[in-house]
């Protein structure tokens, strides 16, 4: 078999997507919705909106922009994706199931004994996590350490790092900042999820984080703001930034989304961060994302 | 005109020119890169402390400055790790066995990726730069972390072939060395059994088992206690984790008592690990943890903390024969 024919996704182009492309990463996103809520009635308690609010971000990375090749997800040439906001694993695990580096069945099982799938991702156990994470703020510097192994060994493939808004607050964060800056680790992408609560509350009312894109860029990071559900502009401005191979600096896309996104409920209730929807409510909830536009 | 200075002058760039020590380090990860694996060096703003300058100019595309981030530093090594090649980062054991514990526990061993991490002037070898610089807990905090080798080497050449032999184990591994200044125990070419026990011989009497700078101290006591007709056995224990349960089973069952040494606090330590061993094998013999005893060591140059709180050959000398006059009657620790 001709090795490209393998390839999941490897769009280096700069184009506009088309409407076919479109619909269909919509739909993939519906999909990382829907998923999320079959898959959190089997644990009875996890991260729906967290989920909701990068579903859009998962299904343009994992279905048009990075190289990944179908089954092989340790491929050396592949790109990179950590989960810096670990707590969203339970919407990438059905992409991973989708794209064959886990059985399907595996998902039916999620977070029960001695399955893999835990509310956090474990790259020991799971097939297609490229870091493991749960401990918020490390993940960028995970990141910048396989832009570098991958400098080392003359690959072009790209790491993106998805950071959620909270995630701001820890100070490792800015140490990695400085530090892929510092190294010119141009191959480095940080996604952060400015979805704008955490578990307390507001971000900005917790620990605020404004001026984000301003810190950012006084990092010497290059930095763009993006309507993070826009999927079209989403995925758009990754493809570009993935091909641009002579770019130097470290880039971070700020990803304006709406936590809980898809279920009305959830975007008005910062608690819906964690909880759990009785049967009835569930079905509403697939209801409601199944109405929405694709 | 260029200032003379007296030779007795030195600035921190020429540590390496004072502490030959400093080049051991160094000088087995270049054998490493010329044996052809891939080895990435790093440290946080203590090249010339660890001496990996040595490292950094014969190879500067395989080592990475860091700055004063040891928490990116670690965690950037292990996903280093993750594309194959060996990362090796250092930085001052209190930072490393302390401020990392966490990037240790989570990136590095829960990941499974064989990191090598060297926490260096361990212990109470930084002297008077104070508590903050000081490391007594860092055996107890990183051989609590599953999936993580700790290896203490008593000196220079041990550490060197301990690296040596790393490139084959597959765990990472916490390294927790010296200042550079320790005295030789061994010879350069010397063969580090990673797991091994290393039995410098054997007593009836009792049996010191110490690990890292104490061992050249260990050494020298038992060399004293032999002049009096006492017999001692000596087991340098430099890997802590995992543990060479056989040979402290050997040692209990040989000898009427057990000496701890380390450069460390008596809880969490390499007393600790032994006697846990003991214990479980409900043993019965008597031990005597000898350290740090639960608290901030003082500040003075080094040395002079070695002989205040017994770690140098003097101190374990007469802690040993104190050991040995209450084990008759007195309960474990009652020294």
């Amino acid at each position: 078999m001709n090795n490209e024919s393998q390839i999941v996704m490897a769009s280096n182009s700069r184009s506009p997507l088309t409407a076919e492309q479109t619909a269909f990463l919509k739909d993939r996103a519906q999909f990382v919705r829907l998923e999320t809520v079959r898959l959190i009635e089997i644990a009875k308690v996890g991260h729906y909106t967290s989920v909701f609010s990068c579903a859009e971000i998962l299904a343009a990375l994992f279905y048009d922009v990075m190289s990944l090749r179908r089954g092989e997800p340790r491929w050396p040439d592949r790109d990179r994706f950590l989960l810096g906001k670990g707590h969203a694993a339970v919407g990438l695990y059905p992409i991973l199931a989708d794209h064959g580096f886990i059985p399907k069945e595996t998902l039916e099982n999620y977070t029960r004994l001695g399955n893999p799938l835990g509310d956090h991702p474990d790259m020991t156990k799971v097939p297609g996590i490229d870091f493991s994470s749960g401990s918020i703020g490390h993940a960028l510097s995970n990141g910048a350490g396989m832009a570098i192994g991958g400098r080392k060994l003359n690959k072009d493939f790209t790491v993106f790092t998805l950071l959620g808004d909270g995630e701001m607050q820890e100070g490792q964060v800015w140490e990695a900042a400085l530090f892929a800056a510092h190294h010119r680790l141009g191959r480095l992408i940080a996604i952060v999820d400015r979805n704008g609560y955490q578990l307390d509350g507001k971000v900005d009312d917790v620990i605020g984080i404004e001026s984000l894109a301003d810190k950012w860029r006084s990092f010497n990071w290059i930095v763009h703001e993006v309507d993070g559900h826009n999927v079209a502009e989403l995925t758009l401005l990754l493809r570009t930034l993935k091909a641009d191979m002579a770019r130097k600096q470290p880039v971070c896309v700020i990803a304006k989304t709406v936590k809980g996104k898809g279920v009305s409920h959830m975007e008005t209730e910062p608690g819906w961060h964690l909880g759990y929807l009785a049967p009835v409510d569930a079905q509403a909830a697939i209801e409601e994302i199944m109405r929405t536009e694709r | 005109m260029k200032n003379q200075l007296s030779p007795d002058s030195w600035q921190y760039r020429s540590l390496n020119a004072i502490t030959p020590g400093l080049n051991y380090f160094s000088d087995a990860l270049i054998d490493l890169v010329e044996k052809g694996y891939p080895i990435i060096a790093g440290s946080g703003d203590l090249q010339f402390s660890n001496g990996l300058n040595r490292f950094a100019s014969r190879y500067p595309n395989r080592y990475i400055q860091f700055g004063i981030s040891e928490q990116n530093m670690v965690s950037v090594a292990a996903g280093i790790a993750t594309t194959g090649q060996m990362p090796f980062v250092a930085t001052f054991a209190s930072f490393l066995g302390l401020l990392c514990c966490e990037q240790i526990r989570m990136d590095v061993a829960y990941c499974q990726q064989p990191v090598r991490l060297i926490g260096h002037h361990t212990g109470i070898s930084l002297g008077f730069y104070g508590t903050s610089h000081h490391a007594t807990e860092d055996i107890s905090t990183m051989r609590a972390i599953a999936g993580l080798t700790v290896i203490s080497p008593a000196d220079g050449p041990s550490f060197a072939a301990a690296i040596r032999a790393s490139v084959e184990w597959q765990e990472p591994i916490y390294f927790r060395i010296g200042r550079g200044r320790e005295p030789d125990v061994y010879d350069k070419n010397m063969t580090f059994e990673i797991g091994k026990a290393i039995e410098h011989s054997q007593g009836e009497d009792l049996t010191i088992i110490a690990c890292g700078m104490p061992v050249k101290s260990a050494l020298d006591a038992a060399d004293a206690l032999r002049n009096d007709g006492i017999s001692v056995g000596v087991i340098d224990m430099a890997t802590i984790k995992p543990l060479d349960r056989q040979a402290i089973l050997a040692a209990a069952k040989r000898s009427r008592l057990l000496i701890t040494v380390e450069e460390h606090n008596i809880i969490g330590g390499l007393g600790a690990a032994v006697a846990e061993v003991l214990a479980d094998e409900g043993c019965g013999i008597k031990l005597f943890r000898h350290g740090i005893r639960d608290e901030y060591s003082l500040i003075a140059p080094p040395n002079h903390l070695y002989a205040h709180y017994k770690l140098d050959a003097a101190g374990v000398e007469a802690v040993a024969r104190g050991a040995m006059a209450k084990a008759g009657n007195a309960s474990i620790n009652a020294v």
